[in-house]
């Protein structure tokens, strides 16, 4: 009934909140409440990953998918790996990618950010919910508009690189197909994934700096700093934890970036392969799928990941995200 | 004072240009859209089509587009999604009540477990995941899918709704016990309406997450009547690469839900992400 919630208002002013407050719950309630996300979380996310561990020594192909049992291989997958050049080009694409793609959208999505922080509030919630579109862009669909967009016939692109002056940009643009390289195409991944990934950095940094109590930039002022030595020793400091964050997350979202470069180039394309396009196509890209190699390489690509995720849990963890 | 206005001129301009360069994808998608063919493939492309026209929404509506109806594809999507901000929401909402009320053993393990599940790579777990879905007979089937997505959708949508059970005092919880009511009771008497707007946030995030997500799909389903929008649309994509008024038509219709939807609980979202971060 709704009459309680009148009386329950008045209630603040007779309790205060402690942090231990002796209340009879039967103690299986808290466990009972978070059983079915651990029974979720265990089947389908540690299971597998113990799969992939186990697998990473098998052979599993089209005999063991018709119910044969896996034939054991120790770490033959990871030798024949490591050997093949064509691993460590997929793995310095997954880095240099991830590299460039992480420090673009920290740099432009910090500049939005402080832009925004600068905006009147009516201009700033216009350009945010402008920025946000690319944020709410489906990743299927980036790649797709950003194919078209960089795409020879009528790709409007390559029509403003062969309009600009050729002393600024080059000649050669027209029909340019950006495809071609593994370097081109990688340049149209990163700036669809910077695109895409941006806006986040840029709300979050907002966030920041709204969180930040303006006493300190006026005292900044009254003291004689100036805009630059405010900003390196005001807003760097106060943003610090935040770009931590973000930071890791940028980095284990570029690191396994796959809808993106699947769509654009494709799984014929083994050229601008990445890791985990490499792993996707050992595991499912033929008739005569290799599962067992595929969790080598998915095996390598968790590992690097679950660093970096410690990392992210170490800063969480000191931010008192966990309490 | 002249300096002053020039400042706000230059960054208010700025801002409309990061507006523009924001939009420009999104917005070049709908106008190719609405494009006849002559004007897409023009050698001077123009901002807007001059004669717009229906032709390409009508060949993705009806069944133009890899023989299913668009609409199939669209009921696919859409039945994923509920099921899943269903199913997920529900999760959510216990687990988040446990560790915004309760103090028990395992909780910060717990926390822990919740983001660190959130950065395992699905395209990794996209091969065990095939294996014992084909063991349950459950690959090309939506049942199937539906449960990874709720996998997928659930820690995201704990950590983000933990934040709103905290922020109901517990004062008015307490006052409902001690008016009689016992915790089934309170929870929807009390907590319920309350939280219910971190809900909705919650709920349209797990509904986008399962929307848009391509990898399992392509991968588990078969059928090309059990596909999902996305899939459909790289489906068409990929095997008729240059009807790019038909592409973007469709990219469109997928797209312009997302938008909404996102653009409706963009704050919450990031004040779920980064609640901790910048509260200082």
């Amino acid at each position: 009934m709704l009459d309680t919630a009148p009386a329950a208002r008045k209630a603040p002013g007779r309790r205060s909140s402690g942090p231990a407050r002796p209340r009879r719950r039967p103690r299986m309630g808290p466990y009972l409440l978070i059983a079915p996300t651990v029974v979720v979380i265990a089947v389908l996310m540690f299971w597998p990953v113990i799969q992939i561990g186990v697998m990473a020594f098998q052979k599993v192909g089209n005999r063991q998918l018709r119910g044969e049992p896996a034939e054991q291989v120790g770490t033959e997958n990871f030798a024949t790996i490591f050997k093949d050049p064509f691993f460590w080009q997929t793995l310095r694409h997954t880095v240099l990618f991830a590299l460039v793609a992480v420090s673009l959208t920290l740099v432009v999505g910090t500049l939005i950010g402080l832009l925004l922080n600068k905006l009147g509030r009516r201009m700033s919630g216009f350009v945010a919910s402008g920025v946000m579109v690319a944020w709410a862009t489906p990743p299927v669909t980036a790649a797709i508009i950003f194919s078209w967009l960089f795409g020879t016939t009528g790709g409007v692109v390559d029509w403003l690189l062969a309009l600009l002056p050729d002393w600024l940009v080059g000649g050669g643009w027209d029909d340019y197909n950006w495809f071609a390289t593994p370097l081109s195409a990688y340049t149209v991944l990163t700036v669809c994934v910077v695109w895409q990934a941006c806006p986040f950095v840029a709300v979050s940094v907002l966030a920041g700096l709204k969180s930040m109590p303006s006493e300190l930039y006026e005292a900044a002022r009254v003291d004689g700093s100036g805009p630059w030595r405010t900003f390196w020793s005001i807003t760097v400091p106060i943003l610090k934890p935040i770009f931590l964050v973000l930071v890791v997350m940028s980095i284990i979202w570029d690191f396994k970036v796959f809808t993106q470069l699947f769509v654009m180039a494709g799984l014929a394309n083994r050229d601008s392969f990445n890791l985990s396009l490499y792993a996707y196509s050992e595991a499912f890209g033929s008739l005569n799928p290799k599962l067992g190699m595929g969790s080598a390489i998915a095996m390598v690509l968790t590992v690097v990941l679950l660093i970096v995720t410690a990392l992210y849990v170490r800063v969480m963890v000191r931010q008192g995200e966990t309490r | 004072m002249r300096s002053r206005r020039l400042r706000k001129i230059t960054l208010n301009g700025t801002g409309v240009l990061v507006f523009l360069a924001s939009i420009f994808p999104v917005f070049w998608m709908a106008s190719t859209a609405f494009k006849p063919n002559n004007e897409i493939f023009s050698s001077t492309p123009k901002p807007l089509p001059a004669h717009p026209t229906l032709e390409h929404f009508d060949l993705v509506l009806n069944g133009g587009i890899a023989e299913v109806s668009f609409w199939a594809y669209f009921r696919n999507s859409a039945i994923l999604a509920i099921v899943t901000v269903l199913v997920s929401g529900l999760m959510a909402l216990l687990a988040a009540t446990a560790v915004a009320r309760f103090r028990f053993r395992f909780r910060t393990t717990f926390l822990i477990m919740l983001l660190v599940v959130q950065m395992v790579p699905c395209e990794a777990l996209v091969i065990p995941l095939f294996l014992d879905l084909k063991r349950l007979e459950l690959l090309d089937s939506l049942p199937g899918l539906a449960i990874v997505y709720i996998g997928f959708a659930a820690p995201f949508a704990i950590w983000m709704l933990r934040g709103f059970v905290a922020a109901v005092p517990k004062e008015l919880e307490e006052a409902a016990a001690i008016d009689g009511a016992g915790p089934i009771r309170t929870f929807f008497t009390v907590l319920l309406p309350l939280v219910a707007p971190g809900l909705v946030a919650t709920s349209i995030f797990s509904f986008i997450t399962a929307w848009n997500e391509f990898i399992f799909a392509f991968t588990f389903l078969d059928d090309q009547d059990k596909y999902t929008l996305p899939i459909m649309l790289q489906f068409f994509f990929g095997r008729s690469g240059n009807a790019w008024g038909p592409i973007m038509a469709a990219s469109t219709l997928l797209t312009i839900p997302v938008i909404v939807f996102f653009l409706l609980v963009q704050r919450r979202m990031v004040s779920g992400l980064t609640a901790g971060a910048v509260k200082g």
